[in-house]
């Protein structure tokens, strides 16, 4: 058992979870993403210290229905004792306390509206312990929870298992004097600075300066408070770097943990520049708790995480496979299944009114209606739906446009095993045409590929447009399009269809533009002969990956497309 | 928790002034917001159910109906007196269940008495009232396709479970979302007749100013409550002589004119602009207290009213905003 290092990530979670017993409500709660035994442990010590102040303490289970969440009638009691048995709610019954959240980034929308909606009650709503598993970067609890917790804590790499005493004694934010306008202005420039938009953080922050000064018994917040705040609260939630004098250098193998500068010890590091403005103090301290691989991210540009938000076409309700959700009235046709003990459910409480009217006796078999059936649902991942932009144009000799028809056909015999579908659209002479709507089917894609004849100019923005529509068209039926788009990038045909290269490469780019606004995945393939720079300006444009293979054959650009798709879940 | 006081919130006035547009006029048709997180898009909606002067109501009505819904509705309503009460606000949360929302058979009824009645739902709760739904991007759609529905026609008809009710259900439904989360149906739009796009103040003297107020609420929210009521009373007291205004204000045929060519300019698709538009003009000149409905009333309310209802142009990366106002320009200058 070693002892707690000093930049262990727990040591940060440890004082959040003390800031966050100081005032449950106020905070919201708290997220602790990894499942390590770090965690654990901090979640039994939190357990322990809502229960002896009293405060209720729950954890909910993931599969939990409306009625156990927010309270109703009690059915089966109900039925067997002959007068309404209500049954309180969990987020009832933990009013005023704490409701853990296991596999939080697995919570359902709907679920997650509730403990939403909850939270917003503020002192009579539960604070919120989310337990993120969520191992990819985009793999996390919806954004409604993350933005109503304060603190979020990523004890992934934490290495120890030592919580230590969370007693926050007689703190009281309510003794500390409230911040004062150089205070106020330092958190809300750390926050501009950090690229933190939203207002809750900086409200969190501020009550986090407070408490922490709480904590450390005064009644006046100093800049240390202010600091931890900032790194505790702010920090998380950077999404972007603060300009910095020198530029961060990403180290390829460095070791995940934050620098080492934590917990109390900011108060002594901000020692060496005293001169500097508060809020520049604040940055710092905010910074230094950015772990070393995220800074490589954000200075790369790209946000820190995805968050699942439920948006079109990730997931959708199926009547025949994937997860189960609840049933839903219903008949059982077109493949969907009868969910029998919720159909039993729904016709119980009637029997008493249906033997009346039919005069039957309790002896009689329980009595059925069409209304009482219910089927079941399930969620599925939804199917990806591949479209082939191919360049059939004179340019794009012949030979390519042969291989870009045997990378389609490649990929349809995997499109067999993944359950994913492709679609083709050709662009040639004056036109752009769907040859082929999304399909399954190996034989119709052969014969389209087959009649596709090649030469004339190169009416790129009308290819484009052309597969952008094809994509929007899947979005619209909740699936997920990725365009690949074969072409040699020299647009000669404008939108008007009228020739003329500079009228035709400002269209192709207001059309490739139009993709990136779109937020479609997106791979040009060069398949000119000789690689030029258009095909990679034109990818550049639809934020699309590029690859050029000059002399491509078809194995290669199939393998370059599964290569480029997202991989599927295993689910 | 103490609601936060609606007067309290610091800048996003076309939020406010939208909110109360509805509340004068609901035929106005709802309220769409669209915002980031964190930028008092449900704190402005909730404070709003403080603001709203009480309704009439027959007594033990679970519907809440006034007198007029009872001559349409006799089986539905009660024959008790008429009573004031509080406009209903309706907070529906994203997971509500259909039963929940259009009401479903009274489970204790049928249990004890052996008896088919009827549980009035949210839709029933929120008749003559606000319905709010946050994230309602993120609603399932069957729930969608029903809200709509109702929305349009203005009555629930339930008919399932052997039950076949029909109620009044006449709400303003308020909406908000964050765009970036997933699109809201065109169909549903449309049907919204006001959206706002609220954005966090990046303004730091204005995020200061949130920050102390909230702190202030935090600490002590009865007193915060009671510093702000006279200020809620004042808005409450605008929105009741808004209310009893509305009527004796008809758009003149300028009004009019200028509302079918601003249209016009914009491309905004169907009449329901354009009747937005007057409405919306027309509660706000009754809101203002004026004596007649006047050109700067409908500039006001121009961008919230038509934002929704441009056509989408994937290749024109100019807001609808800043469309509308482009127009406004040319035709008011």
């Amino acid at each position: 058992m070693s002892p707690q290092g000093p930049d262990d990530p727990l040591k940060d979670a440890v004082l959040a979870a003390r800031l966050f017993l100081i005032a449950p409500q106020l905070f919201g709660g708290l997220t602790l993403r990894g499942a390590a035994p770090a965690r654990d442990a901090l979640v039994a010590a939190l357990g322990d210290a809502f229960a002896s102040s009293g405060k209720p303490f729950r954890r909910l289970p993931g599969h939990i229905d409306d009625e156990r969440l927010l309270g109703g009638i009690d059915i089966a009691s109900s039925l067997a004792s002959g007068k309404t048995v209500e049954q309180s709610g969990i987020l009832q019954e933990c009013a005023g306390g704490a409701v853990v959240v296991p596999m939080a980034e697995r919570v359902e929308p709907g679920v997650a509206g509730r403990l939403a909606q909850q939270a917003d009650e503020g002192a009579n709503g539960p604070a919120m312990i989310l337990l993120d598993d969520g191992r990819e970067d985009d793999d996390a609890p919806p954004a409604s929870l993350l933005e109503r917790t304060a603190f979020h804590c990523d004890l992934t790499h934490s290495r120890e298992w030592e919580v230590g005493d969370l007693e926050t004694g007689s703190a009281d934010i309510a003794s500390v004097c409230p911040l004062d306008e150089p205070a106020l202005a330092a958190l809300a420039a750390t926050a501009e600075a950090l690229g933190v938009p939203s207002l809750r953080p900086l409200i969190f922050a501020q009550t986090a300066a407070l408490a922490h000064a709480a904590l450390q018994g005064r009644s006046r917040v100093e800049e240390a408070d202010l600091a931890v705040a900032a790194k505790l609260i702010l920090s998380p939630r950077a999404t972007r770097l603060p300009p910095a004098e020198e530029p961060p250098e990403p180290p390829q193998d460095a070791p995940p943990e934050p620098p080492p500068e934590a917990g109390d010890e900011t108060e002594d590091s901000q020692q060496p520049n005293p001169d500097a403005p508060l809020e520049e103090m604040l940055v710092e301290a905010a910074q230094a708790a950015i772990p070393a691989d995220l800074l490589a991210a954000l200075a790369k540009g790209n946000a820190p995480r995805r968050v699942t938000g439920g948006g079109t076409g990730k997931r959708r309700k199926s009547g025949l496979r994937g997860k189960p959700l609840g049933a839903r009235p219903g008949l059982p046709r077109g493949g969907a299944r009868l969910a029998l003990v919720d159909t039993l459910r729904a016709a119980v409480p009637w029997q008493e009114v249906r033997r009346r009217e039919t005069g039957a006796t309790r002896e009689d078999p329980i009595q059925m209606r069409k209304d009482d059936l219910r089927v079941r649902r399930f969620e599925d991942k939804a199917a990806r739906v591949t479209i082939f932009a191919v360049d059939a144009s004179g340019s794009a000799a012949a030979a390519r446009l042969a291989e870009a028809k045997g990378a389609v056909e490649l990929m349809l015999a995997q499109a067999y095993v993944t359950r994913s579908e492709v679609a083709l659209v050709a662009f040639r002479g004056d036109q752009a045409e769907l040859l082929l709507p999304p399909t399954r089917s190996l034989t119709r894609a052969r014969r389209a590929l087959s009649e596709l004849p090649g030469g004339g100019g190169t009416p790129l923005a009308m290819g484009l447009d052309a597969a952008r529509e094809c994509a929007e068209a899947v979005i619209s039926k909740g699936r997920t399009p990725s365009l690949v788009v074969l072409t040699d990038g020299r647009a000669n045909i404008g939108r008007d269809g009228q020739p003329g290269r500079k009228q035709a490469g400002e269209d192709a780019a207001s059309s490739a533009k139009a993709i990136a606004r779109a937020g479609m995945d997106a791979l040009v393939i060069d398949i000119a002969a000789r690689v030029g720079p258009d095909s990679a300006a034109l990818a550049d444009a639809m934020h699309a990956r590029f690859l050029a293979l000059p002399r491509a054959d078809a194995r290669q650009i199939a393998s370059a497309v599964e290569a480029v798709q997202p991989t599927r879940d295993a689910a | 928790m103490a609601r936060f006081p609606f007067s309290a919130i610091v800048g996003q006035d076309e939020m406010k002034q939208a909110l109360l547009i509805a509340a004068v006029d609901p035929s106005v048709g709802g309220v769409m917001v669209f915002g980031d997180r964190g930028t008092g898009k449900s704190t402005a909606a909730r404070a709003l159910a403080r603001l709203l002067p009480p309704i009439t109501a027959i007594q033990d009505c679970p519907y809440g109906c006034s007198k007029e819904d009872k001559d349409r509705y006799p089986d539905v309503c009660g024959t008790g007196p008429l009573r004031k009460r509080a406009v209903p606000f309706v907070d529906m949360p994203l997971g509500a269940t259909e039963d929940r929302v259009i009401g479903s058979l009274d489970l204790e009824r049928a249990l004890r008495a052996g008896e088919k009645a009827f549980e009035p739902g949210l839709l029933a709760k929120a008749h003559r009232g606000f319905l709010y739904i946050d994230e309602i991007n993120l609603l399932e759609d069957h729930l969608v396709d029903l809200l709509l529905d109702v929305a349009a026609s203005g009555e629930n008809v339930v008919e399932r479970e052997g039950l076949s009710v029909r109620h009044p259900a006449r709400f303003v439904l308020i909406g908000s979302g964050n765009p970036e989360e997933g699109e809201l149906r065109p169909q549903l739009l449309d049907r919204f007749g006001l959206s706002v796009e609220v954005k966090t103040p990046t303004d730091i003297e204005t995020r200061i100013e949130i920050m102390r107020l909230v702190a202030s609420q935090e600490r002590d929210p009865q007193a915060f409550e009671a510093e702000w009521a006279a200020q809620d009373d004042k808005i409450l007291k605008q929105v009741a002589r808004g209310k009893n205004k509305l009527a004796k204000l008809e758009p003149g045929e300028d009004v009019l004119t200028d509302a079918a060519h601003l249209c016009l300019a914009v491309g905004a698709d169907g009449l329901r602009g354009e009747l937005t538009l007057m409405r919306a003009a027309r509660a706000l000149a009754a809101l203002k207290g004026a004596k007649a409905v006047r050109r700067e009333h409908l500039i006001a309310i121009a961008p919230s009213a038509l934002r929704h209802r441009l056509r989408r142009d994937v290749l024109d990366e100019t807001g609808s905003t800043a469309r509308i106002t482009r127009a406004i320009d040319e035709l008011f200058g």
